[in-house]
């Protein structure tokens, strides 16, 4: 199966999947301090995981890991069995695509052309010829459409991340990393990016995404892989890890875990001094 | 929770993506880029030919063509009527008319390239001091009458110093995969005082015809361009020329920022260096003979950038265009704007270039990316 929003063949073409992640015994030291100790991450095909955690928990640190941006000082990330280090850049954006946490553009591109710049891992290919229909169907797919000619630098921030995220489909690739896709959007678009990241994992893609939104994480994610302190401290169904006392013991909060629609929603609870201040 | 499906189709169907694809502007506009190109070759023909026909030797535009086409062997057009016209015509104006347009070519899409390299728009290769350090490499092969590589020493040098000040100011001015504004211009400020120091140290150390040709060569002139050295700087230039379009795409790519030029399979390190060995190549094809030149870099592809685009591919053939015609008309100007007298070309464009600069300024301020 391939998450394509194209239909497509080959092991290197848009949208192959079958490829594994995974991080074995990271270890990141930033500026002296340990950011990662001894992680170990590894996401099949077909899974949305998400990443959640206290500030500073070294979340994103890991996604740039998982994304090949830093290199671990002890340890390795597998891409499909290889290390990520080994693979040259263009070999693989052909196989990974990241959503930054925020997108800066030093000119000033119409939002379809940066959207295009997608594509670009599959330039001088003969997957080159799809580009005009990629890039259509990831503008519609990320509710961008109306965008398109608009000046990316001139979009507000949540058109730039949505029209970030249309860049990340147009890339049409089986691993798909994602750091806090939902952070500037609204409440629907947050549903539908989440919605789109769901149905790349159901069509055998690997699809990472950093969370803050426990409710987000608790509704969409197969797995959910709690850090705190840089460290893995729970790994699991989010029905076995968004339970009150973990939660609380990480985030040092009170809260209540109810279900809905057979999905846990952590909310927090305020306590009695706060109720009277 | 009700999990709300925006597109859900769009992702599975191909076959509607047929419908919303079709973006009927993109064909034109890449037609309508096609004819720019053309026009702008048109105009620089035009400015070629009116320069070369213009100065104390009056030469008409049909005439200076009849000239031009019978060296290629086709008569049709009358050859000038003067005595000294077609002599004037190919051992004068001609290879300045060259020189210029090589020149031009060069600092504009060196402008271009640089301000792409550095995904900032206020780069280019005179703010940021790549030709002061150029100068200061070419007046020292002068002032110590260096002759290492012939007629090569001069241009040679000025190529060894732009390299190497372009790598300095490029080491200096990034921080964390992106140039801001202020520390590119406080950049060029430090690069630019202690060049001048340097070239100010040698003026005062050289003897009295090597002044004179540091002075000349500071000041920036294409008097005195010859054949020879168009033959020199040409090759150079259409070199970085070519290599520069090669690049057009992935520097469009670089705009995203370092990290995500990476993502989407850009080879950033090595992109970065072969495009500031082609920006020092361009530079000092254009300075090693005209002298230090400011400003076309910057306001050329500026230009381009309102009317067209940030597109490279654009872009950098547009800029190379504009600014040989832009270099064509301001040395026209600078040898006919006052009776036998050959101004200083980098003078006029400095003159020219130091508002828009500060308009520029303004307008980065102003607008939504800030200082940054």
């Amino acid at each position: 199966m391939r998450p394509s929003i194209l239909s497509r063949g080959g092991t290197d073409a848009p949208g192959a999947t079958g490829d594994h992640l995974e991080a074995r015994g990271v270890h990141v030291r930033l500026g002296g301090r340990p950011v990662l100790r001894d992680v170990d991450l590894a996401v099949g095909p077909g899974e949305l995981v998400a990443l959640v955690g206290p500030n500073g928990a070294g979340k994103s640190t890991l996604l740039s890991v998982l994304a090949g941006d830093l290199t671990p000082d002890a340890g390795q990330v597998l891409l499909g069995g290889e290390p990520l280090h080994r693979l040259p850049a263009r070999r693989l954006a052909r196989r990974r695509s990241v959503l930054p946490q925020s997108q800066r553009l030093a000119f000033s591109f119409p939002a379809e052309e940066v959207v295009r710049m997608g594509r670009s891992p599959w330039w001088r290919t003969p997957h080159e010829q799809d580009d005009d229909r990629a890039v259509a169907v990831a503008l519609a797919a990320a509710d961008v459409r109306h965008l398109a000619v608009r000046a990316y630098p001139r979009l507000s921030g949540g058109e730039r991340a949505r029209t970030d995220l249309a860049r990340v489909l147009a890339q049409d690739t089986g691993v798909v990393l994602l750091d806090e896709p939902t952070a500037a959007l609204d409440l629907r678009h947050q549903q539908s990016v989440l919605a789109t990241a769901r149905r790349l994992a159901d069509a055998g893609g690997v699809v990472v995404v950093v969370l803050h939104d426990l409710g987000l994480a608790g509704a969409w994610a197969d797995r959910v892989v709690v850090l705190r302190d840089g460290e893995v401290r729970a790994d699991g169904a989010p029905s076995d890890v968004l339970v009150p006392a973990l939660v609380e013991e990480v985030y040092g909060l009170p809260v209540a875990v109810v279900e809905v629609g057979g999905r846990p929603v952590v909310v927090p609870v305020r306590r009695q001094s706060e109720e009277r201040a | 929770m009700t999990a709300v499906e925006p597109r859900p189709a769009a992702l599975d169907r191909p076959a509607s993506a047929g419908q919303v694809a079709a973006h009927p502007a993109a064909g034109r506009r890449r037609g309508a880029r096609g004819l720019a190109l053309v026009g702008l070759a048109l105009a620089l023909l035009a400015a070629v030919v009116l320069a070369a026909g213009t100065g104390q030797l009056e030469v008409p535009p049909s005439e200076v063509l009849g000239s031009l086409l019978h060296r290629v062997g086709i008569d049709v057009l009358p050859l000038p009527t003067h005595p000294l016209g077609d002599v004037t015509l190919w051992t004068v104006r001609f290879p300045r008319v060259a020189m210029a347009v090589v020149a031009g070519a060069a600092l504009a899409s060196a402008g271009a390239l640089m301000q792409g390299v550095f995904g900032n728009p206020l780069a280019e290769p005179a703010v940021v001091g790549v030709s002061a350090g150029a100068a200061v490499a070419a007046a020292t092969v002068i002032s110590l009458g260096l002759t290492f590589a012939g007629s090569w020493s001069v241009p040679l040098a000025a190529f060894a110093g732009g390299l190497a000040t372009t790598l300095l100011v490029y080491l200096l001015s990034r921080d964390h995969g992106r140039t801001e504004v202020v520390t590119l211009v406080l950049t060029g400020i430090a690069v630019n005082a202690v060049a001048n120091a340097g070239l100010a140290f040698l003026l005062f150390w050289s003897d009295t015809s090597a002044r004179e040709e540091i002075t000349f060569w500071t000041l920036g002139s294409l008097n005195g361009a010859r054949w020879a050295q168009v033959a020199v700087v040409a090759p150079m230039v259409g070199a970085g020329l070519l290599a520069a379009l090669a690049l057009a795409r992935p520097l469009d790519l670089l705009a995203l920022g370092d990290r995500a030029a990476r993502h989407v399979g850009v080879d950033v390190e090595r992109l970065r260096l072969v495009a500031v060995v082609v920006v020092a190549v361009l530079t000092a094809g254009a300075v090693a003979f005209c002298g230090v030149v400011s400003f076309v870099g910057l306001v050329v592809p500026h230009l381009v950038r309102l009317v067209a685009g940030p597109g490279h591919r654009f872009l950098l053939p547009a800029s190379a265009l504009g600014g040989a015609l832009l270099l064509v008309l301001a040395d026209l100007g600078a040898r006919t704007l006052i009776s036998y007298a050959d101004l200083p070309l980098g003078m006029l464009t400095s003159l020219v270039g130091g508002p828009f600069f500060f308009w520029l300024l303004r307008r980065a301020r102003a607008g939504a990316g800030g200082w940054s």
